[in-house]
Formats: C-alpha cells, sequence, structure tokens
C-alpha cells in the first residue's frame, strides 16, 4: 500500500466496502429481516459517498452534499418501515420470515 | 287454342263447361272462317285474286330475319271452312259419344288444342310456323289416340303413330332447313319475296343437288316426305290403322277429315314450289310434269291400290274405314299430281266430309252395339238403326264414287280424267281404277255384313242419341250435295282456287271423253258393287265361319288380312335394327364412358387417401412435433422463474456489474 492520493478515495473505498457487504447480505441472507438490514447498509454507503464527494468536491461550504444524506436517510427511513410493514405481513401469513420459501411465483 | 289452355285446368266434374267451351270456341271460329270466305269469294266474283298476308319479324339475327305470318287465299279459305264445320260437327258428336266417359274433360281440351293448332296448319304463311303447328297437331294427335292409356294397345299405337310421322318430319325439316338456305325465307307469300313466288323458285332451280334433281325437286320430294308420314303414303303408313285404339270422334275428326288431310294441304301449298320448272301454257296450265310431282303421284296410286288390297280382308269396322282412308288420301295425291291443287283439294274437301260422316256413323254403330267392333259379330242393323243407316249408306255410295248423284263420284272422276288425260305418266290411271274397284268392293262387303243379314251379336243393338245421328244427317246431306260445286258443267271449285271464273256449262256433260270417263267409272262402280253383293249380300256368316272371299281365294286372304306383312316386316328390319343398336349403346355407355369415369374416380379415390397420409403423418406431425418443443423450452425457461425474490435481485447485480464492465472498457480508448 503506497497510500491513496487523496482522502477521498479513502472514504470511496469504505463506502465500496460497505456498499459490498450490504449487497451481499441483501442477497444472500434467507431472513427477510436480514435483507432490510443489508438493504440499509446499502443505502448508508451511498450517504457515505454523497459526504465524501461533497467534502473534497468543489463547494465543501454549501449544504449540498447534507442535503443529499439528510433526504436519503429520510427516504431509507420510509422504505424501511414499508419494508417491515411488509415482513410483518408475510410473517403472519406464512409463519415464517424464510425467504427460500416464498416462491409462489414460481412459474 | 285458348279454349284448350282455360279446358286444362277444368277439373273433371265440369263437363258441361269443357264442352261448351270447345264447342263455343270452334263455333266462332266456324263464323270468322265463313266470314273470310265470303270475303274471299266476293273478291274473286270480282275478279280479284286474293291473297292477303299478315307477316311479322320473329327472330332478328344479324342482317336476316326469321319472319312469320298468316294468309288468307283461296285454298286456305276453304280449308277453314271445311275444317271448323267438320271439326263442329265432330264436337257435338262427341258430347254423346263420350258421355260415358270419365275423362270427359280432358278430351274436349285435346280436341279444342288439336282444332287450334289445325287451324294454325291452314292459314300459316310460313313454312316454319307452320311446321310448328304440324307437330302440335301431330302431338294432339299421340294424345288423342293414347285417350285411354291405360290400355297398353293404345299407348303403343300412340307411340307407333308419333314415331313413325315423326321419321317423315325429319325429311320435312331438312327440306325447310335446305329452303331457308337457299332462298333466305320461309314465307309463302311476301310480295314478290316469298319462297313460293317468282323471284325464290327461280332462284331454286338454278341450283342442282344429287341425281340429276334440281335444288327446288330436291327441297320438294323433301316436304313430300313430311306429307307422307302425316298422310299415311306407302311406307309410312302403318300409323293409320293402329291409331284406330283412339275414341271413334278422334278417328272421324283427325284420321279422316282434318290431320291426314294436312299432308294433302302441304302439298297444296307448296305446289308452285313442286311444279317448278314444268311447262306453261299460255292459258297458265300446267301442261308438263316435274319429277317431284311424278313422285307424289306414283306413291298415291300404289298407296291407294295396296291399302284397298287390305281393306278388303279386315273385319274390324273402323279398321277398315282406316285402310280405306289411307287409299283415298293416295287418291288425294296422285290427283295433286297429275290434275293439280283443285283436283286434289276437291276430293280433300269432298273426302272429309263422307268419311267423317262413315267414321261417326261407325261410332254410332259400336255405340249402339255396346262397344262391339268386329263387323262379324254384328248384322241386321238395318231396322234398328235406321238414321243410321241411310247417313252411312250415303256416306258409302259417296265413297264409292257412285255415279252421278253422290260428291265422291264428281271428286274421284276428276282424278281420273286428270290420270287419263295425263301424257307422260299413264300407269297410274289404272292402278287408281282397280282402286274404285276394290273401295266399291269392300265397301258393300262391310255394310253388307254391318247392316243386312241376321243379328249375331250379343244383346240388343239400340239406335244413338239424336246429339250423335244429328250430325251424321247433316254431313250425308254435304256429302251428296258438294258434288255439285265440282262438275264439269260448272267448274266451280277449280276455278275459285285458281283464280279465274267459272261459267256453267251445260254441255260439258255430253262431251265424248267425258262420256266415256262417266261410263267407264260407272261400270267399275257397278262390277265392284255386284261382286261384293254376290258374295255377301243378304247372307249372314256366324262369326267363326271363314269368309266368303276366303274360302275363294285363301292364300291372298289370309296375306291381305295380315296387312300384307309391311308390319312385321318393319319389326324385323328397323325395329330389331333399332333395338340391337339401343342395347349397343347401352353396353357402350355402362362399359366403356362407364367405365372410364369409374377409372377416374378411383384415381381421385387414390389421391384423395396419399393426401390424407401426408397430411396426417407429415403435416400433422410436424406441427405436433413443433409445439412439443415449445412446450418443453417453455417449460425449461419457466425453471428461470423461481419465485425467489434474492435469486432475481442476484441476476439483476450480475447484469449491472456485466454491464458496467462492458461500458467502461468499451469507453476506454
Amino acid at each position: 500500500m503506497t497510500g491513496f492520493a487523496s482522502p477521498l478515495e479513502a472514504y470511496l473505498l469504505v463506502a465500496a466496502l460497505l456498499f459490498a457487504i450490504g449487497l451481499a447480505g441483501a442477497l444472500t441472507r434467507r431472513n427477510a429481516i436480514l435483507v432490510l438490514i443489508g438493504i440499509e447498509l446499502m443505502l448508508n454507503a451511498a450517504n457515505l459517498n454523497f459526504i465524501a464527494f461533497w467534502r473534497y468536491g468543489p463547494h465543501p461550504e454549501a449544504l449540498t452534499g447534507m442535503m443529499f444524506a439528510i433526504f436519503s436517510i429520510a427516504v431509507a427511513a420510509a422504505e424501511a418501515a414499508v419494508g417491515l410493514g411488509l415482513v410483518i405481513s408475510i410473517y403472519r401469513h406464512a409463519k415464517t420470515t424464510d425467504l427460500d420459501q416464498m416462491n409462489r411465483m414460481k412459474g | 287454342m285458348v279454349a284448350a289452355g282455360i279446358v286444362a285446368l277444368l277439373k273433371q266434374p265440369q263437363r258441361k263447361a269443357s264442352a261448351a267451351l270447345a264447342i263455343g270456341s270452334l263455333g266462332i271460329s266456324l263464323l270468322l272462317s265463313l266470314a273470310a270466305f265470303a270475303h274471299v269469294v266476293s273478291d274473286w266474283a270480282n275478279g280479284i285474286a286474293t291473297r292477303e298476308t299478315v307477316n311479322f319479324t320473329w327472330i332478328q339475327t344479324g342482317s336476316s330475319t326469321v319472319d312469320l305470318g298468316w294468309v288468307l287465299d283461296p285454298l286456305s279459305a276453304i280449308m277453314l271452312v271445311m275444317v271448323c264445320f267438320v271439326g263442329l260437327l265432330i264436337f257435338i258428336y262427341s258430347t254423346g259419344y263420350m258421355e260415358h266417359d270419365e275423362n270427359f274433360t280432358r278430351f274436349f281440351c285435346f280436341l279444342a288444342l288439336f282444332a287450334g293448332a289445325m287451324l294454325g296448319v291452314v292459314i300459316a304463311n310460313s313454312l316454319l310456323l307452320l311446321f310448328m303447328c304440324w307437330e302440335l297437331v301431330g302431338l294432339t294427335s299421340y294424345l288423342l289416340i293414347g285417350f285411354w292409356y291405360h290400355k297398353p294397345s293404345a299407348a303403343a299405337a300412340a307411340k307407333k303413330a308419333f314415331l313413325t310421322t315423326r321419321v317423315g318430319d325429319i325429311f320435312f325439316f331438312l327440306g325447310i332447313v335446305w329452303l331457308f338456305n337457299a332462298t333466305g325465307t320461309l314465307l309463302f307469300y311476301n310480295h314478290g319475296s316469298g319462297s313460293m313466288e317468282g323471284l325464290a323458285l327461280a332462284n331454286l332451280l338454278t341450283q342442282h343437288a344429287a341425281l340429276g334433281l334440281t335444288a327446288a325437286g330436291a327441297i320438294a320430294l323433301l316436304i313430300f316426305a313430311g306429307a307422307a308420314g302425316k298422310s299415311g303414303q306407302l311406307p309410312l303408313h302403318v300409323w293409320l290403322p293402329d291409331a284406330m285404339e283412339g275414341p271413334t270422334p278422334v278417328s272421324a275428326l283427325i284420321h279422316a277429315a282434318t290431320m291426314v288431310a294436312a299432308g294433302v294441304y302441304l302439298i297444296a301449298r307448296v305446289y308452285p314450289l313442286m311444279s317448278a320448272g314444268a311447262l306453261v301454257t299460255s292459258s297458265g296450265e300446267i301442261a308438263g310434269t316435274t319429277t317431284p310431282l311424278i313422285v307424289v303421284t306414283w306413291i298415291g296410286a300404289a298407296t291407294a291400290v295396296f291399302a284397298a288390297l287390305i281393306a278388303v280382308a279386315q273385319d274390324d269396322i273402323k279398321r277398315i274405314l282406316a285402310y280405306s282412308t289411307v287409299s283415298q288420301l293416295g287418291y288425294m295425291m296422285a290427283g295433286l299430281g297429275l290434275g293439280g291443287v283443285a283436283v286434289g283439294m276437291f276430293h280433300l274437301i269432298t273426302h272429309a266430309f263422307f268419311k267423317a260422316l262413315l267414321f261417326m256413323g261407325a261410332g254410332s254403330v259400336i255405340h249402339g252395339c255396346h262397344e262391339e267392333q268386329d263387323i262379324r259379330k254384328m248384322g241386321g242393323l238395318r231396322p234398328q238403326m235406321r238414321i243410321t243407316f241411310y247417313t252411312y249408306a250415303a256416306g258409302m255410295l259417296a265413297l264409292c264414287g257412285f255415279p252421278l248423284f253422290f260428291s265422291g263420284f264428281w271428286s274421284k272422276d276428276a282424278i281420273l280424267e286428270a290420270a287419263h288425260k295425263s301424257d307422260f305418266i299413264k300407269g297410274p290411271y289404272y292402278l287408281l281404277v282397280f282402286g274404285a274397284l276394290l273401295t266399291a268392293f269392300y265397301m258393300i262387303r262391310q255394310v253388307s255384313y254391318v247392316f243386312f243379314g241376321n243379328w249375331r251379336g250379343h244383346g240388343h243393338a239400340h239406335e244413338s242419341p239424336r246429339v250423335m245421328t244429328a250430325p251424321l244427317a247433316i254431313l250425308a246431306f254435304f256429302a251428296v250435295v258438294l258434288g255439285a260445286i265440282g262438275t264439269p258443267a260448272w267448274p266451280w271449285f277449280h276455278a275459285f282456287l285458281d283464280g279465274h271464273a267459272a261459267a256453267i256449262d251445260l254441255h260439258a256433260f255430253v262431251e265424248a271423253d267425258f262420256l266415256k270417263l262417266l261410263l267407264t267409272s260407272g261400270l267399275i262402280v257397278f262390277l265392284g258393287l255386284g261382286l261384293g253383293w254376290a258374295l255377301y249380300g243378304n247372307k249372314s256368316p256366324r262369326p267363326e265361319e271363314p269368309d266368303a272371299l276366303e274360302k275363294a281365294v285363301p292364300w291372298i286372304w289370309t296375306a291381305l288380312r295380315d296387312r300384307l306383312y309391311v308390319d312385321e316386316f318393319y319389326g324385323v328390319t328397323f325395329i330389331a335394327f333399332y333395338a340391337w343398336w339401343a342395347r349397343v349403346a347401352d353396353w357402350f355407355d355402362r362399359r366403356v364412358w362407364g367405365g372410364v369415369v369409374a377409372w377416374i374416380a378411383w384415381i381421385f379415390g387414390l389421391w384423395a387417401h396419399l393426401n390424407r397420409r401426408i397430411d396426417t403423418h407429415w403435416v400433422d406431425g410436424s406441427f405436433d412435433k413443433a409445439c412439443e418443443e415449445l412446450s418443453t423450452g417453455g417449460g425449461l425457461l419457466a425453471r428461470a422463474q423461481n419465485g425467489r425474490v434474492q435469486i432475481y435481485l442476484r441476476v439483476l447485480a450480475v447484469a449491472v456489474v456485466a454491464f458496467a464492465a462492458i461500458l467502461i472498457w468499451s469507453s476506454r480508448p
């Protein structure tokens, strides 16, 4: 490791790592709630990317990045609520949260 | 003809209506024809030769037309009156004769149709219109002969009549076609351009057909063939005696007075054609003769004798009269050939009256003897059927040509005179004289069998009702009186037809030639009558005994009774050939044509099977296979849809990464 050209690259690397972990989790976990957690992770990684680019971009003093991040967090929260509501409803119907068993749309 | 149509629609029980319609319409026709006749006579008296025509175009093909029309001249006027008058009397007679028949209405329908057609033949100005009415007359003859169609002999006789006249009609039609081809018109008289008028005839004479005949001669012979069929001349006479199967009024009307006379009338109509080319003297009389006329004369004379011979040995009362008719028609034809239109037509008119009288008298006898027709089973009817006897005697004497008082004498004498005077053909005279002898002989035989001697039949004979005997009386009157218009002393008939004036000249009676002829023919008649009386006289042979003549010359008798085997000859030759040909045609039809059709059908069947095979295995099979594959493929593809969201997302993620990679790598320099 020769070091990064700027701290931006480090932040981006971290964000990418987070995103990858989140994606892996969303795509491979059996439990529906863990999939939601994965999605949240992905969103947060995206947030981190926003902040990084804001901090090391052309206009660090403006509030651009902060607005992006706050919006993103709000949307993520709403979406998590909806997702949880769906999971609860599915659980009530199927008595399980195992996603591998949700294959009623199988053709 | 309208009456015929209406009567055809009437039902059977309405007998009075049908008879009234038929008689009424014929009565009106009689009045009209009398009016026309009067018109023609008055014209003639004023020295004008009448020939009024009404022509119209019937078919038009390009520039040539086929015209039809009607003509009124002395010839047609006289025939009109005769046909209407005799027809009317016979219609009235039929109401009595057919009273017990259940098909009364149908009878009058056919009678009315016949009268219409016959009148059509008489007034036709076009050979085509004449032919059409001619065929219609033949049809009604068929219908009327076979009126009692449930009798197989009647049906066979009707068929025979129709077919025999048809043979003649084929030649007739050929003549018509040839004439039309040669002259371009079938009208008789058309103000100078008709086929019987000068221009056309001159044209025809210059064209030549086979055997040295001119076109005129050949056409005339073809037309005569048609007349020979209809009028029962020698080879085609076989239908007339069998036609006696029809009811007696039919025999009287059709086969004595009118239809068979149509043939003679036809020859009279086309006489200018027949005599075209003959030498003409300054006074307009035809002095020479032409081939067609020679043929007509010889056939006529031969028929006269042939039929008279057969009549001698017949036992059916109507058959004797039928052969007598054939014989007299031969006389008429000979008269036409030898002496021209007037001579032949005069005999036709007088014959119509006395032959209709004889037939109706025979009908009265048959009616009175309860439908018995064999003269050997009759006899001694004179006291019981007086009126019938006297009228029948009048008719019989007229037929024999009893001198001076009866019309038949004058008309037959005219023929004999023409035969005698002819410088060109001698034979017919002797044949006709012999025929006169035979006529007297067989008539006296018939009369003595029927009216003299003892009653040999069953039951009791009775006289006929007034409605039947009245016409008999009227006809008898005319049979006597009509002679007056044809005597040499006052040749009204001859002059009327030829269009020149007639003068009463009693000196004609004492001319040497005339007296000689009168004596000769009178002698012949008395000889015949005497011979017959001697053999048959008042004797009354029982039916089982052989005839007196038969006892004398048995082999001649048998030959004559069997009608000189003409029918048998035809049966062996023509009819047998025709039956054989029909069998050949049938075999051919079934085997050859049928075989071809069956073979074609078999090929089609094969083709159909092949098609079905292909269809089932290839087409259907391939289609089914394709569908199966699709199904399988679909099944395979459907595995990708497993309903698990995470799998979908995985695919999505992989795809996005792949796309991004491709994009990045493709945009690198």
